[in-house]
């Protein structure tokens, strides 16, 4: 792929825990994503969507794998080099509430950016503050004002504004949406998606909300347990899944349709989400999955090439999918 | 076939723009309100809180200049006016040895205050650089650290008071200020660090270190000024303590030693002759008593008024 921006190979984050043991938080996942598209990330709490983000941006130091950016390893930059990818590349934060300092207005926030990585003085990065927060749909009447006095809705704006104001190609998007009203995610959504078409944007969007990952993503991973378990196109995933797990999750989807006939058929999983910390070997899913055979337990399932641009991990996807279940 | 006609979108057209445009989209309703004076605002609305502020105006006015304006020296002695009772031309009345007790009460005042506020001054700044070091690095720097403050918070500072005095051969202000900052600090150490770590967990200081933002500015532009409420309400809690300990050593005989006075020692010395002349007693202590309860009173206060979250 020659238009490729971000490419991570392998990528492990584990965390060492109490006892010498460890937590397999990003265990070998890779995927690609090509320049001014978006791949969304989907997974439920705790399966390492977000340390997958923070680490793919720097936040964390990554245990081994490699992260390209532009073609170039990003995790071993320093210096000038590093301040370089940090422009490039931006997050946009989970929480609201806690991703503005409490103590600085608005400007301020949105302007921190500008210090670091431009000469402007003082008033020309109030003035560049200012466009950004018009371009996320807020008035400069908001300059002066603190995190405080604004909604949550206007205050992801902030934090989109502030991750705009140094001009990156690349934007993590850690579950931007997820802690506001159904109303506002709209929004929000609609608002990444019009900057991205203005600006040539490419996004990682990380979320448990599959209905916005499918309206705003071209591909679509989805993450089990630390472990990416399918990789495609939106279509593609959405259409036909091809690993049991995304298959129970597309089923969850609520249908507006009470007639549908759907909440019979959803998938119903049984069991908990095994402890990350030090994990049995064979497939993640196995104890909870319908199609388990002992090769799943036995043996991690490989990475599998499934047709044009897709992947999966499962032993018996092949048999699962001519069975049509 | 079915999955496809419903994600279908609706085009443009058939949308129609409903009241406001693209960059007006929301308006302020309510005017812009700076930080010091929004908390100006809170802190006037608490009205104990204003009172003790009040009241610690008045008496910090009277210890600067309380000694002129009551016309004795403090250490002017009047044989012919012992223990005379509070009267016009001694407001608090005479101690034994017939010196003015309105003029020794604020003289007695400036030592105490100089304590109280020298000594949570001296601690927090020590607390904040010590509990801010051992939170910004962590690991193991800050459980060394944590456990030094431990040992130290465990010596009686009595102990401490007793054997600086001894060893320094001195009983001045200035001992007495450093004996009960040596292990004064320690309290506001384990403050400023547990705020500064539930800080530096927060996502906008993520947020600067994904911008490139170097640690000394995070320091400085982040951690800093989201303690620094917390920091002056424990001066405003800790004057009272310094203030108190004061007139408690000075009370036992560890502390300011005659002429120079402090409440503690006024107090000290008219215990002797209480039963007769209990007005001796009666104004050092009301004015420790005041002291200490204007600025625990003032500190609550203040400590709602800075936190720009907690609105009224």
């Amino acid at each position: 792929m020659a238009d490729c921006l971000v490419e991570v190979r392998d990528l492990c984050k584990y965390f060492p825990v109490a006892g010498k043991k460890t937590l397999k938080a990003v265990d070998h996942v890779s995927f690609t994503i090509e320049k001014g598209q978006t791949l969304g990330i989907v997974g439920e709490s705790g399966c390492g969507k977000t340390t997958c983000g923070r680490t793919l941006i720097g936040l964390y130091p990554k245990t081994s794998g490699e992260i390209l950016f532009a073609g170039q390893d990003v995790t071993e930059l320093a210096g000038k080099e590093r301040l370089r990818f940090k422009k490039r590349a931006q997050m946009i934060f989970q929480d609201p509430y806690s991703s503005l300092d409490p103590r600085m207005t608005i400007a301020e926030i949105v302007a921190e950016g500008l210090q670091v990585h431009t000469n402007l003085s003082r008033k020309e990065r109030q003035e560049r503050a200012a466009e950004e927060l018009l371009a996320v749909g807020l008035t400069r009447d908001y300059l002066n004002r603190f995190a405080h006095e604004l909604s949550g809705g206007q205050r992801q704006r902030v934090g989109i504004a502030r991750a705009l104001a140094v001009e990156p190609e690349f934007i993590v998007c850690d579950e931007p949406i997820s802690a506001l009203d159904v109303s506002i995610q709209a929004q929000i959504v609609n608002l990444l998606i019009r900057l991205q078409k203005e600006r040539g944007l490419t996004y990682l969007f990380i979320s448990h909300d599959l209905s916005m990952v499918r309206h705003i993503s071209d591909y679509v991973g989805i993450m089990y347990l630390g472990a990416l378990v399918e990789y495609g196109t939106g279509a593609q995933v959405f259409s036909e899944a091809l690993h049991p797990y995304t298959k129970a999750l597309i089923s969850a989807i609520p249908d507006p349709d009470p007639d549908s006939g759907h909440e019979e058929k959803k998938i119903r999983l049984s069991g908990e989400v095994p402890s990350p910390v030090d994990p049995p070997p064979g497939c993640r899913f196995a104890p909870r999955c319908a199609f388990a055979c002992e090769a799943c337990h036995a043996q991690m399932p490989a990475w599998e090439h499934a047709g044009e641009g897709r992947y999966v991990a499962c032993h018996r996807w092949k048999e699962i999918k001519e069975k049509g279940v | 076939m079915e999955e496809q006609e419903r994600t279908e979108t609706i085009p443009q057209e058939k949308f129609i723009i409903e009241g406001c445009r693209e960059g007006e989209a929301e308006q302020m309703a309510r005017p812009h309100i700076g930080y010091v004076r929004d908390a100006w605002r809170r802190f006037r609305k608490n009205k104990v809180a204003l009172i003790a502020f009040i009241i610690l105006c008045i008496l910090v006015f009277l210890t600067i200049f309380g000694p002129s304006i009551s016309g004795y020296a403090f250490e002017e002695m009047d044989k012919t006016a012992r223990n005379q009772g509070p009267s016009a031309a001694h407001w608090f009345g005479t101690d034994k040895l017939g010196r003015d007790l309105f003029a020794r009460v604020w003289q007695g005042g400036r030592v105490s205050m100089l304590i109280g506020l020298t000594g949570a001054l001296v601690s927090s700044v020590i607390g904040c650089i010590y509990g801010g070091i051992a939170a910004y690095f962590g690991g193991i720097v800050d459980d060394v650290m944590m456990r030094i403050v431990e040992i130290l918070i465990s010596v009686p500072y009595l102990i401490v008071v007793i054997l600086l005095s001894v060893v320094l051969q001195s009983k001045s202000i200035g001992t007495l200020i450093l004996a009960l900052t040596l292990t004064g600090w320690c309290g506001v150490a384990r403050l400023v660090r547990a705020q500064m770590l539930q800080i530096k967990s927060q996502e906008f200081v993520m947020a600067a270190n994904c911008l490139g933002v170097s640690s000394r500015r995070i320091i400085l532009r982040h951690l800093l000024p989201n303690t620094i409420s917390v920091v002056i309400v424990t001066i405003t809690f800790d004057i009272p303590g310094y203030i108190f300990s004061e007139a408690f050593l000075s009370y036992i005989g560890l502390g300011v030693q005659a002429p120079d006075t402090s409440w503690g020692a006024l107090a000290s010395l008219a215990q002797a002759n209480f039963t007769f002349y209990p007005y001796q007693l009666f104004f050092p202590s009301l004015m420790i008593a005041l002291t200490m309860l204007a600025f625990t009173l003032m500190g609550d206060g203040l400590r709602d008024a800075l936190d720009p979250r907690l609105r009224t």
